[in-house]
């Protein structure tokens, strides 16, 4: 059974091969390939991770292996193969069961798209590279999974960057922005990415291995933390902090975290499925994975400042508050969701850089679903908005600004859809409140609230009062989101002709729903009073069995009501106040929608409404350097360097050829051609004098010869 | 008697007169007249080896006289050429008849 780890992945790449190769026609063949070879990986993940729900402590101390011999490098040969340990187990939980829903939802969502197949072809590989990922023995295979996703990443985002001929549902500056969009967010990963390359090899070179069960071993790990390196610019720091930083640095670009944020807002270009399952719930989360994998390094050094780790909760809490303020000012569904995302995604490196191991997966696993939820559910809404669009300017109502520039997505152009598409809006406050942390009922409720009470267990009250801060900004922005779509009354003719999804969309939307809801039951901690006795903090023990095999001490806290208190007043106060803003008004004047932040924060809310300016910042210092130095390098080698060469190398070509022409050509060549031709007519000039024409000379000549032979013969 | 080689001297002689004529005579028919001469003076030749040699064959006789007659016969074709030749040219000198001249 061990042998069929590999077609987990492997499935989902045969349906990608099979359907580029052979069955681009037929859409309804590319989706089943697609949706159905993922069907099986996903019972095939959901065996392999029951067996380990079943028998953590085994699983995480023998993980359940596939090897082969790779290729072999002078004396050693390295090793291949994926493995199932605990950690591995709770992804396989989530990731085949939410690619699954999420296909699922694509047939509905991207139904009359002229590259439908296509699209399923690249959903396909894009499982491959996510399960390939979570699965792999090594940094090696990880790596190659890892670029295999970026690359998705960047044909998905980038899909409605292509027209058929003939299309014309994708207008001009959408195939620009969603360019622009792919573009940047393959090169802005790339960034991160060649610094963890640079982590791999240095690590590769520092252990002579790169399988994480013999770098990660006690040996190794102490030997690293022992070693110091000179870095330049910050001194002597042990290996083990260089190596964890630079790694660490791949999960920034590809988590999307400051400074390398800026890709994921953009990425919302690409169709929203791609943004729920790319952006949301596992590409971004494969950096949160890589670092959990890469713990032990990150906790190695024991003595003394843990730069690593420092370094991973400051870019953690930092991102998530920061992205939370911007989240808080932007218009866009889709963006509002994205910011949540980077937000999130920074509450899970907060708590691994505070050294909450446990929480940190947990709140992986939890935030994939209802994050998950809350972009297929926005994707519903787009959808209705753009056909109540179509709709309502077929039968004449509307003003013809509004169908120009009407912007789906645009919550301004929303309002009272929850009475128009019930299913989606209800499932969309599921994930609202999941996300927003609503006490006791709510996934997200349990595992930020772990997050929250381990730093205020270990005494990180910076970065405890940073997440909670950002727990009511979360709220705040997740309530402004729900009033304004869901409530109210309809602000267009779009709106007003929306109508609920196709039984292939609601029906995940319910299924994630119920998840978003009740999945974090699983980790109700054994301490909480009441509830505690439920599960006895199943997800905490199994999830321990995986720290207890890497020798991390998990202590068990016991329960303290304060951080709890002030994130429930937090949270609820975030919710209030969002009703008082958006759900109790219209916010509706005569110069169009409002938002009421705008007038009372002025400067600070166009600060928050413009990011911070950090794209701009970026346009004018990288950017702007990245192309002077290729005006730069182009002057320097073609037109200083190149041409000229090429220029002499030519002129010496012509010099050469006339100089032979003049002296050899002309003086040599010719002179010895001409001088035969004269020796020619010379002889034959004087040889013609023989030829008198007059019958005596010959006769003479006869006589003549035949004196001679006589002569000579007689002689003889 | 006289001897044999008086008579081949005297035949030499001849020979060479003529050829000289030939060689060095511009008129035509003097040329001929030279032919004339050296063809003679093979005759002289023949004649005098028939009869120091074989008196009694007269193959030697017979010889001497086809001789004269193809003497004669080809004088009166060279006759005929040179007349043609005249009526041509209206010259004998046979210098002036230099088309061969390269």
């Amino acid at each position: 059974m061990n042998a069929t780890l590999f077609l987990i992945p492997a499935l989902p790449f045969t349906a990608f091969v099979l359907i580029v190769l052979f069955t681009n026609q037929n859409k309804k063949v590319s989706a089943g390939l697609t949706i159905g070879t993922t069907a099986v990986s996903w019972l095939l993940g959901w065996y392999f991770a029951f067996r380990a729900f079943f028998s953590p402590h085994e699983i995480a101390s023998e993980p359940i292996r596939l090897t082969i011999p790779w290729f072999a490098g002078g004396y050693s040969v390295f090793y291949t193969g994926f493995q199932v340990d605990v950690l591995t187990a709770a992804m396989l939980f989530m990731v085949p069961f939410l690619c699954l829903l999420i296909f699922i939802y694509s047939v509905g969502y991207m139904e009359g798209d002229p590259r439908f197949s296509r699209f399923f072809a690249y959903l396909a590989l894009f499982a491959t590279g996510m399960l390939g990922f979570v699965m792999a023995d090594n940094m090696l295979l990880a790596f190659i999974f890892w670029e295999l996703m970026g690359v998705c990443s960047y044909l998905l985002i980038g899909f409605w960057s292509y027209r058929k001929p003939g299309e014309t549902h994708i207008d001009h500056a959408q195939v620009i922005r969603a360019r622009n969009a792919s573009l940047k967010a393959f090169i802005t990963t790339r960034v991160g990415d060649t610094v963890m390359l640079a982590g791999m090899v240095l690590l590769y070179a520092m252990t002579g291995s790169l399988r994480w069960s013999e770098v990660l071993s006690h040996e190794t790990l102490h030997m690293l933390s022992e070693k110091i390196a000179n870095v330049p610019f910050f001194g002597l720091t042990p290996w083990a902090t260089v190596l964890a930083i630079l790694i660490f640095w791949g999960a920034i670009g590809k988590s999307a975290q400051f400074p390398l944020h800026v890709w994921l807002p953009d990425a919302m270009e690409g169709p929203t499925p791609v943004s729920a399952l790319i952006h949301a719930a596992t590409m971004v989360s494969a950096g949160v994975y890589l670092i959990i994998r890469t713990f032990p390094l990150f906790h190695a050094v024991m003595e003394g400042h843990n730069g690593a780790l420092l370094f991973v909760a400051f870019i953690g809490t930092f991102t998530a508050f920061f992205a939370a303020t911007i989240g808080v000012a932007q218009f866009d569904i889709k963006r509002v969701l994205a910011y949540s995302t980077i937000s999130q995604l920074g509450y899970m490196f907060a708590a691994l850089g505070i050294g909450a191991y446990i929480a940190a997966a947990f709140h992986l696993i939890m935030h994939a679903f209802f994050k998950a939820l809350l972009f297929l559910s926005s994707g519903s809404v787009i959808h209705a908005m753009h056909h109540g669009h179509h709709v309502a300017h077929a039968h004449g109502h509307g003003d013809h600004e509004e169908e120009d520039h009407f912007n789906p997505n645009d919550m301004r152009n929303m309002g009272g859809l929850l009475k128009k598409m019930p299913v989606t809006g209800w499932t969309f406050i599921a994930g609202g409140l999941s996300l927003s942390g609503f006490p006791l009922i709510t996934s997200g409720f349990w595992s930020k609230d772990e997050i929250l009470s381990d730093a205020w267990h270990g005494g990180h009250m910076v970065v405890f009062w940073t997440l909670a801060l950002a727990a009511f900004l979360t709220a705040f922005y997740t309530w402004r989101q729900i009033f304004m779509t869901f409530f109210g009354e309809p602000r267009t003719e779009a709106a007003k002709h929306a109508h609920e999804s196709p039984k292939s969309m609601t029906v995940p939307l319910t299924i994630l729903a119920i998840f978003a809801i009740a999945a974090g039951w699983s980790g109700i901690p054994e301490s909480f009073p009441g509830l505690g006795a439920l599960v006895h903090g199943w997800f905490q023990s199994f999830m321990g069995a995986q720290a207890h095999a890497i020798g991390l001490e998990v202590e068990h806290l016991p329960f303290d009501a304060r951080p709890l208190l002030i994130s429930v007043v937090l949270v609820l106060s975030g919710m209030t106040a969002a009703w008082l803003l958006y759900g109790r008004r219209s916010n509706v004047t005569e110069h169009g929608y409002v938002d009421p932040l705008e007038p009372a924060l002025g400067g600070l809310w166009v600060a928050m409404h413009n990011k911070w300016w950090v794209d701009e910042f970026y346009q004018g210092t990288v950017i702007a350097f990245a192309k002077w130095f290729s005006h730069f390098a182009y002057a320097f080698d073609d037109k200083w360097v190149i041409d000229p060469i090429v220029d002499g190398v030519g002129r010496f070509g012509r010099w050469l050829a006339v100089s032979v022409r003049r002296f050899i050509d002309e003086q040599i060549i010719d002179r010895l051609v001409n001088a035969t031709a004269w020796v020619s007519n010379v002889v034959g000039e004087w040889a013609r004098q023989i030829q008198t024409g007059q019958a005596q000379n010959y006769l003479l000549a006869i006589l003549l010869t035949v004196g001679v032979l006589l002569v000579l013969g007689l002689g003889w | 008697m006289i001897p044999l080689s008086w008579y081949l001297a005297v035949a030499a002689v001849l020979f060479v007169m003529g050829f000289y004529g030939v060689l060095a005579r511009r008129n035509a028919i003097a040329i001929l007249m030279g032919i004339e001469l050296m063809l003679n003076s093979v005759n002289i030749n023949l004649l005098a080896f028939w009869r120091y040699v074989h008196p009694t064959d007269v193959a030697g006789l017979v010889f001497a006289i086809i001789v004269i007659t193809v003497a004669a016969a080809e004088a009166a074709v060279g006759l005929a050429l040179f007349i043609a030749l005249y009526r041509l040219r209206d010259t004998v000198n046979i210098d002036e008849v230099d088309l061969l001249k390269g």
